[in-house]
């Protein structure tokens, strides 16, 4: 708590050198782990991204929903379009309070565009229980390519707050 | 040891108003000791309201209690959020800074009045931010008000007051210290204390800058003089305050586990190069850490994300990592110079547990490290974001740092506080003893309770979990377990705010005349002993034992790092 002697740059012990050297080693490995999975790995964050407004997203979803949906089911009392867009192509999911619109039908182990943006406060797209979690915004066309590799039927939670009815805000996606 | 300043009058033909420490032989500046009451005092308060809503919302989360309903639940949340995060942690910091540029330094307060309105002004914005959320339901938008949720006016105007007298809290500690040392109030380097804090306070200049440009247009928007606002750059900036604000907590707290580890087993840091670069490397890096939030957002490249979330090269880690090494050293060096040789963890063995300063710095260290600082390197590495991002394992993660470390810190210190600056005795001391152990092992569960619930995917500002249909069993037993840890940690943080206000309050004048407060009579580990040069250097007293607790932490920083790979290595290809 006191200030030290004049001349405090001393050499560093053994043990302090030693330490610096295993943390630093241990630093550079976390750095270079980044760029290696993202070359290598099955699992990146999307980077894809469009401008988009609320107009011009919702009418694209609608369209989307229009071309290929197959059938209806309801969550929370909510009727909501099952939409099953061919392997390869894009799929659409629109985010507002406090809805996730509409439920999309995918086929395992098949690649989808999925474009996802919100029509009004930030959303947290959260995908279970795979645990996938990205970052909803209004304004942004956020493009996830995925493949699924399990099958089944998975709820889409909305993890970033966006106001009083936040928790009821549930959507789904099935994997044929 | 540096030589102090002569006696001689603090400014040239003008009446004197300052005291002279007993413990430290120190002059203690009445201005600035009334400034670091004031803000202490606030201080407390703030943390026993934010105390008593985190109490109610953790019930509420707490799946089979769920004691509030949705209103008051994100209510209290956006309360809790203001109070904890931003209010208590500030005006402790700002009683810190105070104490670190003037009564470590021998100095006066060279802008006293400059500091009371920087006081006023955030006293003015933290009550008013609480009154607004509470009567005002528009402005429920969580602590982070992320933009386009709109709050009212007021509400940005309570930030922007609070974020203004805080900065010129902190200009008025650099004039301190250029007039300390312009008067030659102390001679050569600051003390080690005195940089820590130097260091918080410059991070606090910047992040407090960022924030403005966060809050500042979200507040023009509020009054609809501005049209349109980026919701994405508005998070950019937002999180260049709310990250490194969390940063500036981390300077102080270090500074205080060295000065917590002096008052208790009377350390001298190993190397002051040593920790001084450590603190230095945060000064440079940590800013980038406003990317941590931003890693699974749209509209931002690989690179940028990479580059932002590592500190340019995990170099704030290392600064961390460092400290890790030289605090236990220093205090096992410390405890080996009185005699406490046997073994590698003798010293361990005979360190006083049962004083509060020491059992707080202990427990804030390895909550701080071990579920902290590891859970944090690993949410903020890129692809593994995707895992965590808004999951309770966020709020896992800082708790564990803010709370059980920081704010256990602080917890520590204020009993040394009472006797020197309040001047009281420390009352209840038998709480004091024990209370450290009951908030930390309280905040150690909730911590835990919430990062095995956001491993399951429960997501973190959420009233009901259970509509999202997906809810194994366990994930109520680690939500109990997260709301056992709540309650006990409310009894600690009850016990403190009692402790504090029954010393102050009914404690009777005293001059302290030794530091130590509980076990201090007759125990040679805490009889104050200045350590030679001879002390530090000889071989028996090398901090061996030390060196293996850090190799144990790195094995388990590496544990879990990969065990998060493996499981983002399980989920659905994405790209």
């Amino acid at each position: 708590m006191l200030a030290p002697e004049q001349n405090w740059w001393r050499p560093m012990g053994r043990l302090e050198k030693t330490w610096l050297t295993l943390a630093l080693v241990w630093c550079i490995f976390l750095t270079i782990m980044m760029p290696l999975w993202y070359y290598m790995g099955k699992q990146n964050v999307p980077t894809e991204t469009y401008r988009t407004t609320a107009q011009q997203f919702g009418a694209t979803v609608n369209e989307f929903v229009t071309k290929y949906q197959v059938g209806e089911e309801t969550i929370n009392g909510i009727t909501l379009p099952v939409v099953a867009p061919p392997p390869g192509s894009d799929a659409y999911i629109r985010a507002s309070a406090w809805q996730w619109y509409p439920i999309l039908q995918l086929e395992k182990g098949k690649e989808y565009r999925l474009h996802l943006s919100s029509m009004d406060y930030n959303h947290g797209f959260s995908l279970q229980p795979v645990n996938i979690n990205l970052q909803v915004l209004p304004g942004y066309d956020y493009v996830a390519t995925i493949t699924p590799t399990s099958s089944g039927d998975f709820t889409i939670v909305c993890n970033e707050y966006c106001f009083v009815g936040h928790h009821t805000m549930v959507g789904k996606i099935i994997v044929k | 040891m540096a030589t102090l300043a002569p006696t001689t009058p603090w400014v040239k033909d003008a009446k004197d108003d300052y005291r002279t420490c007993p413990v430290l032989t120190l002059k203690v500046d009445m201005h600035a000791e009334r400034l670091i009451i004031a803000n202490a005092v606030m201080a407390v308060v703030v943390l026993a309201i934010g105390g008593l809503a985190a109490l109610l919302i953790a019930l509420t989360r707490w799946q089979a209690v769920h004691l509030l309903d949705a209103t008051w639940f994100y209510r209290l949340l956006t309360l809790h959020g203001i109070d904890m995060l931003i209010a208590w942690m500030v005006f402790f910091e700002m009683a810190g800074l105070h104490f670190g540029s003037t009564v470590l330094l021998n100095a006066r307060h060279a802008a006293p009045k400059a500091a009371w309105l920087g006081f006023i002004m955030m006293t003015v914005g933290g009550l008013m931010a609480n009154v607004v959320v509470l009567l005002d339901p528009k402005n429920t938008v969580a602590y982070t008000a992320y933009m386009p949720l709109k709050a009212s006016p007021l509400f940005y105007l309570s930030y922007i007051l609070f974020a203004v007298g805080a900065l010129i809290a902190v200009i008025t500690f650099f004039i301190n210290i250029v007039v300390a040392k312009r008067e030659k109030r102390f001679e050569g380097s600051l003390p080690l204390v005195s940089f820590g804090f130097m260091t918080a306070a410059i991070l606090a200049t910047y992040t407090l800058l960022q924030g403005a440009a966060a809050v500042v247009p979200a507040f023009l928007w509020s009054l609809n003089i501005l049209p349109h606002f980026d919701p994405g750059i508005y998070r950019n900036f937002f999180w260049g305050f709310g990250h490194p604000a969390q940063q500036v907590n981390l300077a102080a707290m270090i500074s205080i586990w060295y000065a917590l580890a002096q008052i208790t087993i009377g350390i001298r840091p190993v190397n002051e190069k040593f920790s001084r670069l450590a603190f230095v490397l945060y000064l440079f890096f940590i800013n980038l850490g406003s990317a941590h939030h931003l890693l699974v957002d749209p509209g931002l490249s690989f690179a940028w994300k990479a580059v932002n979330t590592s500190y340019a090269m995990y170099l704030a880690v290392l600064g961390s990592m460092m400290h890790a090494f030289s605090i236990p050293a220093a205090m096992e060096v410390a405890l080996r110079a009185k005699g406490f040789r046997k073994g590698l963890f003798g010293w361990l063995r005979n360190a006083p547990w049962k004083e509060p300063g020491f059992a707080a710095m202990v427990i804030s260290i390895i909550i701080f490290g071990w579920v902290g600082g590891v859970t944090g390197v690993v949410i903020g590495t890129e692809q593994v974001n995707m895992l965590v991002h808004n999951t309770m394992r966020l709020p896992g993660h800082f708790h564990a740092t803010v709370v059980s470390g920081t704010t256990t810190a602080f917890m520590g210190l204020t009993y040394y506080l009472i006797p020197l600056i309040f001047r009281k005795e420390l009352k209840l001391k038998k709480w004091a003893t024990w209370q450290p152990y009951i908030f930390g092992g309280g905040m150690l569960l909730l911590s835990l309770g919430m990062i095995v619930s956001g491993l399951q995917g429960v997501s973190r500002r959420n009233w009901d979990i259970t509509f999202a249909g997906v809810v194994p069993g366990t994930i109520e037993l680690s939500l109990a377990v997260f709301g056992i840890g709540s309650i006990l940690a409310v009894i600690g943080g009850i016990m403190f705010v009692t402790i504090v206000l029954t010393s102050i309050l009914t404690g009777p004048r005293l001059e302290a005349s030794k530091l130590l407060l509980v076990s201090g009579d007759g125990n040679p580990v805490l009889e104050s002993t200045k350590l030679t040069e001879h002390d530090m250097e000889a071989k028996q007293n090398q901090p061996k034992g030390a060196f293996v607790l850090v190799l144990a932490f790195l094995a388990w920083f590496a544990i879990y790092y990969f065990t998060n790979w493996w499981l983002l290595g399980r989920t659905w290809f994405i790209r």
